[in-house]
């Protein structure tokens, strides 16, 4: 009853505060919207008996990631001229037909999906406890997808470093500019 | 008693759809990203729910390195847009036009 509960509570926070994200003028206010939905998923991820990806979800997604965000946009400055104007000739009318056709298609998505739960749940073993299981799976059956993932981590991180430099320009010359 | 996974799958739809009309509708490049941040999050509730329905963790494993992709991919997409900004000064993906033809 009290997972009932704590759905009901939490599910209409999530839904609100990603519509309100759509609606935020300052990009701040989007990104502690979107700081809050991704809390919310957190308990859900309690609720699905997934405690160690709700962990990760606060400290890798509401921590690191969205800390990354707010750091670009105070960098950035806050850039309030958006206007919702299309440049593009005929795209209102085609993005509207064709958001149509999404929705369908997402509707479509989840109503085959609810018709695959009304087979009869079994629980996730919880003998160990979750991180153990998902540790268990992780480092047996995905150990070789686990290794390329961090080959992906030090591309990205490598990327990162190359795209945020200043120029193309030997690094001594970006030196002397920052000292003049 | 607990909560019916279809209604997790209805809310992850929900958040998805929030997420795609955000992509479309939104010119801030970094509110763009954030909306597909949002789609993301959808899909690991998603696969999260559906790891709870089998009641196997592999669903869990697999949200885990859907996770790490996200991080990757923030990491990249926020440096093309410093380094974009710092051209053009403009966070407005209307102004990248400039990659058309």
């Amino acid at each position: 009853m009290g997972e009932l509960i704590t759905f009901w509570i939490t599910a209409p926070i999530s839904v609100g505060a990603a519509a309100l994200m759509l609606f935020q003028r300052n990009a701040v206010h989007a990104a502690l919207l979107l700081i809050l939905n991704q809390f919310t998923l957190a308990v859900f991820f309690v609720l699905l008996d997934a405690e160690f990806l709700a962990a990760v979800q606060v400290i890798v997604y509401a921590g690191a990631i969205m800390v990354l965000f707010l750091f670009v946009i105070m960098f950035l400055g806050i850039d309030r001229r958006e206007t919702l104007r299309e440049r593009l000739r005929g795209q209102r009318p085609l993005a509207i037909v064709l958001g149509i056709f999404m929705v369908a298609a997402i509707v479509f998505v989840v109503q085959v999906g609810v018709g695959l739960t009304q087979l009869a749940t079994t629980d996730i073993p919880q003998q160990d406890g979750n991180v153990q299981e998902v540790a268990r799976v992780l480092f047996t059956d995905y150990v070789f997808p686990f290794e390329v993932t961090s080959i992906l981590l030090i591309i990205a991180a490598i990327a990162a470093m190359v795209l945020g430099r200043r120029s193309g320009r030997p690094l001594e010359e970006d030196d002397r500019e920052v000292s003049r | 008693m607990r909560t019916p996974i279809a209604w997790y799958l209805v809310l992850s739809g929900i958040l998805f759809s929030i997420g795609t009309v955000g992509v479309l509708v939104r010119r801030n490049a970094l509110v763009i990203f954030m909306a597909i941040e949002l789609q993301l999050n959808a899909v690991n509730l998603t696969l999260i729910a559906f790891a709870r329905q089998l009641g196997q963790v592999d669903g869990q494993v697999l949200a885990f390195f859907s996770m790490v992709v996200a991080a990757a991919e923030v990491v990249v997409g926020l440096a093309i847009i410093v380094s974009i900004f710092r051209r053009r000064a403009s966070a407005s993906v209307d102004d990248l036009s400039f990659l058309k033809w």
